[in-house]
C-alpha cells in the first residue's frame, strides 16, 4: 500500500516536472512573442526607395544588370564577373575567407539578399548605395581589375541596345582609349589624366549607369522563409508554438538567442541585423596595418566620388539623410564592422569580416569568451554559456536556413 | 631611504605592497562592477516611460515628443518636440542638443540627431533619429532658452 502510494506520488511528481519543462520550453511571454514576430521575414517591408538611383526599381534595368552581373568581360583578364565571388548557388557569396578576383582581397565576400535594406555597404560601410558599392570591385586591382573606360567600351560593343533603352544614347567613345581610369595602375591613370574633362565625364557616366543597373538587379535578390519563420508565423497566427517545426534543442537555442546570449542586441528585425557597425573583438588578420573598420569607412564614404551627395547620384541634397546624421567622431567606430544578417548563416562559413572563424561553433565560443579587441573597444561581455547552451544556439542558427535564393 | 633605516624601509615596503594589493583589488572590483554593472542598471518604473509631457531636471521646461510615425527600431525617423516653460507658455528660439543611448548596454545613439527646423509655437523638428534595437533607450534634450539651460530625459521602450 505504502509502496503504491510512493509510486503514485513519484508518477505525479514526474508528470508535474514534465509539464513544467514543456511549459518553460513552449511558453513565450507577450514581450517575447512580440519580439519573435518582429523577426519574421513577413515583417520585412519592400526596400525603401533609393533616391540615388532613378532606375533602382526599373525591371528592364534589373534585367540588364543581371546580364552585367554574370559577364566576365567586365574584368582585366576576361575571367571575373560579380558572380565569381557572389555565387548564386552559395547565397551570393563564395565560402572563402577572402574574396578572390584577379587577385585576393583583404575581406570576406558579403551575401547580397536583403542588402537593399541597408543604408551602408561593405564591412566598413564605405559606400552608401548599392550602385556605388558595385563600382568598387569593378575598379579594384585585386577584384575585376579593369578600368571604367574598358567597361564603357564593353557596353558599347555588346549592350548598346539594352543600355540606350534605359539610359538614353551612349556617348561617343571613339577617341577614348581602351584602358583608362582613375584607380588601378599607373598607365591607366596616365591615360585617364590625358582625357578632357568632358571625355572623363562621358566615361564615368556610363560606368555609373553600369552600377545602377547592377544595383537594380541586386534589389530583386530576395530571401525565402526559413523554418524559424514558419514557427513564428504559426505562433503569431494561433498564439501557440507549433509542434514539429523547431526541435526542443532549437527552441532552447531561440530562447537563449532572445535572452541570455544577447544576440538580438545587434541581430534584430526580420533580417536579423540592425545594419549597424559594432566592435566585437574579432582578431585582426595581420597585426599591421591594423584594420580600423568603420572609423575609416565613415571617412571614406564622406569623400566617396559616388556618394549620395555626388553629382552622379540622382538624389536631391536633402535626401542624403544617412550622411547628414552620420556619427563621425565616436571611439565606438574603431574596429567596428557591419553586423551581417543571420539568415542562411549556417551555409556561410567561414565567419566574420575576414573569415577569421571557421565554424559556427567557433563564432559562438568567440561571443561566449568576449576577449578584448586589439583595435578599439569590444562591446561584448562574457556570456558564461555552458557547452550545452552553445550547442542549442548553434542548433537554432540552423533553423534560419532557407535554401538558395533566386 | 637610508634615513628610514632598515626597519623603516621594511615598513615602507610593506605599506607599498599593501597599497598595491589594495589598489589591485579596487581595480578588479571596479572592473567587475563595470562588467556586471551595465546589466544591473534597472530600468525606471513603467510610469517614467513615454513621449511626455516630461519636465526638465530643473523644472524650467516641459517637452512632449511627437514622432511622425510610431517609433520603430532601425528606421531613420523625424520627431517633433513641443517645448513649454514652467508657466505653460511655448518656448521659441531655444537651442536644443540631442543625446541618448541605452544605459544597460553602455552605448549612445547610432546617429547624430539634431534640430532640423524651428517650426514656431514651441515646435521643433528633430531629424535623424534612429534606435538600432528594441529595449530601453534614453533620449535627452539639452534645452537652452530664455529660462536658462536645462535637460529633459525621456525613457523610451522600443
Amino acid at each position: 500500500m505504502n509502496r503504491k502510494r510512493i509510486i503514485a506520488a513519484l508518477a505525479a511528481l514526474s508528470l508535474v516536472s514534465v509539464c513544467a519543462a514543456m511549459s518553460s520550453r513552449d511558453n513565450w511571454t507577450a514581450e517575447e512573442k512580440e519580439e519573435l514576430v518582429s523577426m519574421s521575414l513577413r515583417m520585412l517591408d519592400a526596400p525603401a526607395a533609393d533616391p540615388t538611383n532613378r532606375v533602382a526599381d526599373d525591371s528592364s534595368a534589373a534585367a540588364f544588370g543581371k546580364q552585367l552581373f554574370f559577364d566576365t568581360r567586365f574584368s582585366s583578364n576576361g575571367q571575373v564577373s560579380c558572380a565569381t565571388c557572389h555565387k548564386p548557388d552559395l547565397d551570393f557569396q563564395d565560402g572563402k575567407p577572402f574574396g578572390e578576383g584577379v587577385g585576393k582581397t583583404g575581406r570576406r565576400t558579403m551575401a547580397i539578399a536583403g542588402m537593399a535594406h541597408s543604408p551602408f555597404f561593405f564591412w566598413d560601410g564605405r559606400k552608401d548605395s548599392q550602385w556605388s558599392q558595385a563600382l568598387g570591385p569593378l575598379e579594384s586591382a585585386v577584384e575585376h581589375g579593369g578600368t571604367r573606360a574598358q567597361y564603357a567600351h564593353v557596353v558599347a560593343a555588346h549592350y548598346r541596345t539594352e543600355y540606350e533603352r534605359i539610359f538614353g544614347p551612349l556617348p561617343d567613345l571613339a577617341d577614348i582609349p581602351h584602358t583608362a581610369g582613375p584607380a588601378v595602375d599607373a598607365a591607366a591613370r596616365r591615360a585617364w589624366d590625358g582625357l578632357s574633362g568632358q571625355q572623363r565625364d562621358s566615361v564615368t557616366g556610363v560606368f555609373v549607369n553600369i552600377g545602377k543597373a547592377i544595383a537594380a538587379y541586386e534589389r530583386t535578390i530576395e530571401l525565402r522563409p526559413s523554418r524559424f519563420d514558419r514557427y513564428v508565423d504559426a505562433l503569431s497566427a494561433t498564439g501557440r508554438p507549433p509542434k514539429d517545426v523547431l526541435s526542443d534543442e532549437e527552441t532552447a537555442g531561440l530562447r537563449l538567442f532572445l535572452g541570455k546570449a544577447n544576440c538580438t542586441r545587434c541581430h534584430n528585425g526580420p533580417l536579423l541585423t540592425n545594419n549597424d557597425f559594432h566592435n566585437t573583438g574579432v582578431a585582426q588578420v595581420a597585426p599591421s596595418p591594423p584594420d580600423f573598420g568603420r572609423s575609416k569607412g565613415v571617412m571614406d564614404v564622406l569623400q566617396d566620388e559616388f556618394n549620395c551627395r555626388s553629382r552622379w547620384s540622382d538624389a536631391a541634397a536633402d535626401q542624403c539623410v544617412e550622411l547628414e546624421f552620420l556619427v563621425t567622431d565616436s571611439s565606438a567606430l574603431e574596429g567596428a564592422f557591419k553586423v551581417p544578417s543571420l539568415r542562411n548563416v549556417a551555409n556561410r562559413a567561414p565567419y566574420m569580416h575576414a573569415g577569421q572563424l571557421e565554424t559556427l561553433s567557433d563564432v559562438l565560443q568567440h561571443y561566449n569568451r568576449a576577449l578584448p579587441s586589439a583595435v578599439g573597444t569590444s562591446e561584448l561581455e562574457e556570456l558564461k554559456l555552458t557547452s550545452a547552451e552553445l550547442r542549442q544556439l548553434e542548433a537554432f542558427l540552423h533553423s534560419l536556413t532557407s535554401g538558395p535564393v533566386d | 631611504m637610508n634615513a628610514l633605516g632598515t626597519h623603516g624601509r621594511y615598513l615602507w615596503q610593506r605599506r607599498a605592497v599593501a597599497a598595491a594589493v589594495l589598489s589591485a583589488v579596487v581595480v578588479f572590483a571596479a572592473r567587475d562592477a563595470q562588467a556586471a554593472g551595465k546589466h544591473d542598471i534597472e530600468p525606471p518604473a513603467k510610469s517614467e516611460f513615454g513621449l511626455g509631457p516630461r519636465a526638465s531636471v530643473g523644472g524650467h521646461y516641459t517637452a512632449v515628443l511627437q514622432p511622425s510615425q510610431p517609433l520603430k527600431p532601425r528606421q531613420l525617423q523625424t520627431v517633433l518636440v513641443v517645448v513649454t516653460d514652467s508657466e505653460g507658455h511655448t518656448v521659441d528660439g531655444a537651442t536644443i542638443a540631442i543625446d541618448g543611448g541605452m544605459p544597460q548596454h553602455g552605448h549612445g545613439l547610432p546617429t547624430q540627431p539634431r534640430v532640423t527646423k524651428n517650426l514656431g509655437s514651441g515646435v521643433y523638428e528633430i531629424g535623424g533619429v534612429r534606435f538600432n534595437m528594441g529595449g530601453w533607450w534614453e533620449f535627452s534634450l539639452d534645452i537652452t532658452g530664455a529660462a536658462g539651460s536645462d535637460k529633459v530625459t525621456f525613457n523610451l521602450a522600443l
